[in-house]
């Protein structure tokens, strides 16, 4: 009787183990895979996730169904003796062996597929490429091949993030920023600096890639590259407060030509508050009781 | 004794001066050195706060059932995951493992008592001190940082409730409490066994306690200092997490998760013995490479010190470090799978008893995988730059702190009830409460891998209502329910069997280990006589020997004829 039952429980399994590997990628948008879809880095840790998460289901299935089938198979039934092994040393080396060949498999896919996560890429030829400038790699800073990336500030602070962006000189207080929502020319390489002013955030934006944390006296790096318009949603990943949960953050990808009108407006905007402030300075100045 | 050692003459071993009238009901409790009752206590002691961090629990998912609920405010929402983090962590696994071991280590290796009972008993009462100080802050401030505490965060400027220094006092007894346990066991692992109980012949169970207490000597000085220091910048001027006077709130990380990441290997080991102790046993067949299993475990602990920064992927810290603790995680990864291999080649070629320990310790190695798996996942550290602090981790933790450890405690609980009570639960109950248990426990941590993928982090009160994120929750939030009820039918099941289950004898279960080698309940002494050790199941020899000497064959597996004895 033991044969045929074994061959068909055999048969279930291999055939469930198939139909896994080939029905999951179908339905594996939403279930089984982080977002991506935005950024390179993004796609290719998705990717890595994958590669991994399919390894973890041949183990899954192996172990699992192992199980199943020694809880029906060596039930306690009437007459059945159990075997009295204490142990089986070439088989426990063996699967030493094995787990550790698989690790060192998973290992080698990672360093292999590192450098594209990791490393920013260089922009796209053309406009988009235009708007990079030469960016330092500083401590633990990534830059592209080239050299050339649009460096923007990113800083937390409860509960909002605020992005200071490059405007070409050297003086940081006139440059032009924004709250909650990065605008960013589609092609270009973004590099992040990722800092915070109160306790520790996290910046993430699922689909352009990892979340980095924002921790005081301390810079983190990120990086993404869009190369389609569009909006992508994000949120604060670390623990920060009451307003934790709303502390949420946007990038909105415009064409190279949309985003310098878009840094225009907006260093006009400030130069106009600025005068506009130091023309209440001086009214003041002659006169504190005037209206500022 | 100097001038008697001289006589001939027998001469009394115990004197006694005068007979102490028994101490009757609440001042026995309050006052016993009994390594039994202590154990009692803490087991129940540290079920009740199971409980509460379960309804914490399950506030907590009332409040996810629905995007943007407003039945909780974000405070309150805060306050509850701390506090079930904090109750999980340092009030129930941590020392229900505890519970266990104070009451079967001495009688697993054949002592009398813990080598320290008043020490033992200071140990318990430190650890309720410590639950009574953080519940007592439910009254005024609760703290709302997380139970991981991150700085600044916790420092005064941004949370100056008196809960934070409520959960600093909690780490103090507590870790106190876990200290002076640790160094008892050590002491009565070492000193107190059996004749005949050599390291190669140590329960299992007893080997994993011991390696339990090793790591809490060396992981809670680590925590107790970080707390320290977190006090004396909330209140006392010094700035060690305080970046803009020179501190660093990553100093804070690395203590607490160089304390942190071993705290997972106290938790879960003392549930990988329990596990050892349970298949043999049902499975009527001895352990599957007793050495291997030893051996790993040490490997586990030692290889736990060493983890700690792959909690610490996304902070700014140099590749070389992540890649070294994404290799150092991936080693774990081989003991643990060794373990695995082991417990599934114990069930091969077994004659397997469904008993509700048995079903418990499979439910217990089916989740655990699942929690073996998504840790390589997650220690790939690219890839944890995706999941880290989202509902992917949630649920890779709780497959292996719930599926994992408190599936080995439930089924520690059924499997020792007998010997504690002398009486049995009802089967039919405990296989109902694990039905619920298990379905319920996947239905609501199943799909939070998929709800942290879908860009979720952990820790929020509220949600967008986009993609399919109500539905999962939906989901995630009638599994812990169904969880819930589950935990309630083994707390009934509990209560009905205490005063009247069926009798159970010494040995109800035809167990491996000298626990059921005396009366249940055992007496004070434990035992009048200790036999001589000869393997690591000297209740299966001591059976045998019965055999031959009386011929009545007691209910037990003989060996196969073509079976690979080698021991």
């Amino acid at each position: 009787m033991g044969r045929n039952r074994r061959h068909l429980i055999t048969l279930t399994f291999l055939a469930a183990m198939v139909a896994t590997l080939v029905v999951a990628p179908a339905a594996m948008a939403d279930l089984f895979t982080p977002e991506s879809g935005g950024s390179s880095n993004a796609d290719r840790i998705s990717t890595l996730y994958l590669l991994t998460f399919l390894v973890g289901v041949v183990v899954f299935i192996g172990v699992e169904g192992t199980l199943i089938y020694a809880l029906i198979k060596f039930r306690a039934r009437k007459g059945a003796v159990a075997a009295q092994i204490h142990g089986n040393t070439r088989l426990e080396i063996g699967w030493t062996v094995g787990a550790a060949v698989v690790l060192v498999v998973l290992a080698v896919i990672t360093f292999a597929m590192l450098p594209g996560i990791r490393d920013p890429s260089n922009s796209a030829p053309g406009a988009a490429a235009a708007l990079a400038s030469p960016v330092a790699a500083v401590g633990e800073k990534r830059v592209p091949p080239d050299g050339k990336a649009l460096n923007i500030e990113v800083n937390g602070q409860q509960y909002l993030w605020r992005y200071t962006y490059p405007d070409g000189d050297d003086n940081n207080l006139n440059n032009p920023f924004s709250y909650e929502e990065m605008v960013v020319p589609v092609g270009t390489t973004v590099t992040l600096d990722i800092r915070s002013q109160d306790v520790v955030h996290s910046w993430w934006i699922p689909e352009l890639g990892g979340k980095m944390d924002a921790v005081p006296g301390y810079t983190n790096y990120a990086w993404f590259r869009i190369d389609k318009p569009g909006v992508f949603h994000g949120q604060c990943a670390e623990l920060c407060g009451n307003g934790h949960a709303n502390m949420i953050a946007k990038v909105r990808a415009v064409s190279p030509e949309e985003y310098r009108e878009w840094i225009a407006e907006k260093s006009a905007s400030i130069q106009a508050a600025d005068e506009a402030a130091a023309a209440s300075r001086e009214r003041l100045a002659q006169d504190p009781n005037a209206t500022p | 004794m100097a001038a008697d050692s001289p006589s001939l003459k027998p001469v009394p071993q115990v004197v006694a001066h005068s007979v102490r009238r028994e101490r009757s009901g609440i001042v026995d409790w309050l006052t016993t050195t009994d390594h039994k009752k202590i154990g009692i206590l803490y087991l129940v002691t540290t079920f009740v706060f199971f409980v509460l961090g379960g309804v914490e629990a399950l506030l907590i998912r009332m409040q996810l059932g629905t995007a943007q609920n407003t039945l909780l405010t974000p405070e309150t929402f805060n306050q509850l995951f701390t506090m079930h983090g904090t109750t999980m962590v340092f009030l129930f696994v941590v020392p229900i493992m505890a519970g266990f071991g104070n009451y079967f280590v001495p009688l697993m290796i054949g002592a009398r008592d813990m080598a320290f009972p008043r020490l033992n008993a200071l140990s318990y009462w430190l650890l309720l001190a410590g639950g009574l100080v953080f519940y007592g802050s439910v009254f005024f401030d609760p703290p709302a940082m997380g139970w991981t505490s991150y700085t600044p965060l916790s420092d005064e400027a941004f949370m100056p409730s008196a809960g934070v220094d409520a959960w600093i006092f909690l780490v103090h007894l507590t870790g106190l409490s876990s200290l002076v346990g640790a160094v008892n066991f050590y002491a009565t692992i070492a000193n107190m066994r059996a004749p005949g109980m050599g390291w190669g012949r140590l329960p299992l169970f007893v080997w994993t306690i011991l390696v339990y207490a090793i790591l809490l000597i060396l992981a809670l000085p680590v925590i107790a200092g970080a707390v320290t220091l977190l006090l004396t910048d909330r209140h006392f001027g010094t700035n060690f997490y305080d970046p803009a006077n020179g501190g660093s709130p990553l100093l804070w990380q690395h203590l607490f998760w160089f304390f942190g990441h071993p705290e997972v290997y106290i938790m879960v080991l003392p549930g990988f013995g329990i596990i050892s102790e349970v298949l043999p046993v049902f499975a009527r067949k001895p352990i599957f490479g007793y050495k291997a299993i030893a051996a790993s475990t040490v490997v586990i602990a030692f290889l736990g010190l060493l983890v700690w920064a792959h909690h610490m992927f996304t902070s700014p810290s140099p590749t070389v470090v992540l890649v070294f603790f994404m290799m150092s995680s991936f080693l774990i990864a081989i003991p643990t799978g060794v373990k695995i291999f082991n417990w599934l080649a114990t069930l091969w070629r077994g004659t397997i008893e469904f008993k509700t320990p048995l079903i418990f310790a499979a439910g217990f190695l089916s989740q655990f995988v699942v929690g073996g798996i998504t840790g390589i996942i997650v220690a790939i550290f690219p890839v944890d730059w995706q999941l880290h602090d989202t509902y992917f981790v949630v649920a890779h933790f709780h497959y292996v702190l719930m599926g994992g450890a408190v599936f080995a405690v439930f089924a520690g609980i059924y499997y020792w009830f007998p010997k504690i009570t002398g009486r049995m639960l009802n089967e039919g109950l405990g296989k109902l409460s694990f039905a619920l248990m298990y379905i319920g426990f996947n239905v609501t941590f199943l799909i939070q891998h998929t709800i942290g993928m879908d860009g979720m982090p952990r820790r929020v009160y509220e949600y967008p209502d986009v993609g399919n994120l109500v539905l999962y929750n939906r989901i995630s939030t009638v599994g812990s329910f169904i969880l819930g009820l589950g935990v309630l039918v083994t707390i009934i099941n509990v209560a009905r069997s205490v005063k009247r289950g069926p009798v159970a004898g010494p040995d109800p279960w035809k167990g491996n280990t000298l626990e059921w080698y005396t009366e249940s309940p055992p007496p004070t002494v434990n035992f009048d006589v200790v036999p001589r050790v000869r393997s690591v199941e000297p209740m299966k020899d001591i059976r045998r020997e019965i055999e031959r000497n009386t011929g009545v064959p007691v209910a037990e597996a003989a060996p196969a004829p073509e079976s690979l004895v080698r021991g």
